[in-house]
């Protein structure tokens, strides 16, 4: 070793348990993966990869006396090479296999096994996220989320629902492809115009998550069908085309409690809300009367931008990771509104209304 | 004078434009003077001399439903939206 090196140290097994008894912090230099499957229960995850953009945040005092482990002593050599000419003064690195430590007795644990190596991989970008984690992962994967419409709106929710490893993903729509859609529902492609929208929303997710299971309703929601077909999901995200649908869908599921995610796009302009029964607003507290047709004119008459409903519907699958996650604040209670044109964003309160038919005083809860 | 603002299904009412501007005390006087200067969108928004139901009105960000509702007073520098459901979405 030359001079410059001298800070820094391999130790035995024997030598590392010290260390750790005398107040070093251990450092694991392995992977997230490896991690995972078992780890020194008072060691700092930091991958050597992570090294240059983490140490500042996660390893501050450059005096403080570290102990670096890896899985046989390799990567804990480089780490520690690289801590010292980061400027550390007291770094120590196990040498030989981990092994060895969980022999002469270190501590050693194994968390729950929340997600398979393969999920760990998949997902590892936001495993990272605090909020997300292991267990807010598996809470994604266990959800049930159901698209009312695989059009404008569902195509960019089910894309990145599907992405993040929602586990399971219901399509209601009794429609098939047409050329016209492919200018903004991007689920579907050229070769398929003429199949039914939910096969080719099928075929397009299972191709990005294997894992995704995906539901087919090929049906138009109705009051007939309403519960019976949100019966069995957590989440449903509304991205249909007229009034009628919309009533019929609010007012079952404020019967089942289900909160909808419900986004709207004409033109330029885009609306997305989340209703959460009983909890806030729903939408029938924002429009106790049904408008008439003239005024909700579908894209097929009224023409709507491409990218509209792309934003509309990525706003829409954030509220569902929120609501399956349980954090951050919802649009429950706030209509937010999005002017393309202008690319200006603004929002309205929206309240509980004491009088509604469907969620006020006097319904059942 | 007090700032309306046009939703977009209401815009071809009002010669396409995004905001107008009309005056009154009231959300009451400030619409009779908004379907005086634009009566294609007092046909629209108005039955029988009366606000349609399925338009919301909204003083700055508050529903006037919950507030004093038509004659909720309006303050020179106050923003009013007109917010009928929009609808669009899959097809």
């Amino acid at each position: 070793m030359t001079d410059q090196m001298r800070p820094f140290r391999e130790v035995s097994p024997a030598e590392a348990l010290e260390l750790a008894s005398s107040g070093y912090r251990i450092i694991d230099v392995r992977e997230p993966v490896e991690w995972n499957a078992g780890h020194i229960p008072t060691a700092t995850l930091l991958p050597l990869a992570d090294l240059p953009t983490r140490i500042a945040e996660l390893l501050p005092d450059r005096d403080a006396p570290l102990l670096l482990h890896c899985a046989v002593g390799a990567r804990s050599l480089r780490a520690g090479a690289f801590l010292v000419r980061s400027g550390y003064s007291n770094v120590a690195s196990l040498r030989g296999s981990i092994l060895d430590w969980r022999r002469l007795g270190g501590a050693w644990e194994v968390p729950e096994q929340l997600l398979t190596p393969g999920q760990q991989r998949r997902y590892s970008r936001q495993l990272l996220i605090p909020e997300i984690g292991q267990a807010g992962q598996r809470k994604l994967l266990d959800a049930r989320v159901l698209l009312i419409g695989a059009g404008g709106l569902g195509s960019p929710v089910a894309l990145y629902l599907a992405a993040s490893g929602i586990g399971t993903i219901g399509l209601v729509d009794d429609d098939v492809v047409d050329e016209s859609n492919l200018q903004r529902q991007v689920l579907h492609t050229a070769d398929r115009i003429g199949m039914p929208k939910t096969e080719s929303a099928r075929l397009t997710l299972a191709a990005l998550n294997p894992e995704t299971h995906v539901i087919e309703h090929r049906v138009r929601l109705s009051a007939e069908n309403v519960e019976s077909l949100i019966g069995a999901y957590d989440v449903i995200v509304d991205g249909t085309d007229n009034f009628d649908t919309r009533y019929v869908l609010n007012d079952a599921a404020v019967r089942l409690r289900k909160p909808v995610v419900h986004g709207s796009i004409y033109r330029w302009d885009g609306q997305v809300t989340t209703f959460v029964p009983f909890e806030g607003p729903c939408y029938r507290c924002m429009y106790p009367t049904q408008p008439p047709d003239e005024l909700a004119p579908a894209c097929a008459v009224a023409g709507v931008l491409g990218v509209l409903p792309g934003i509309a519907g990525l706003i829409q699958a954030n509220e569902v990771f929120k609501l399956i996650l349980g954090v951050g604040e919802t649009l429950a209670g706030r209509l937010l509104m999005f002017d393309a044109m202008t690319t200006e964003f603004s929002e309205v309160r929206v309240w509980r209304d004491p009088a509604c038919p469907a969620c006020g005083e006097g319904t059942i809860r | 004078m007090s700032t309306i603002r046009i939703p977009p299904v209401l815009r071809e009412t009002v010669g396409g434009a995004r905001t107008v501007s009309a005056s009154g005390t009231t959300v009451a006087e400030l619409l009779d003077d908004l379907f005086a200067q634009y009566p294609a969108l007092g046909t629209r928004l108005t039955e029988e001399g009366h606000l349609s139901p399925f338009v919301n009105v909204y003083l700055n960000d508050r529903d006037v439903r919950y507030r004093d509702g038509l004659e909720t007073s309006v303050a020179p520098d106050d923003t009013l939206i007109l917010l009928p459901a929009m609808a669009g979405g899959a097809r």
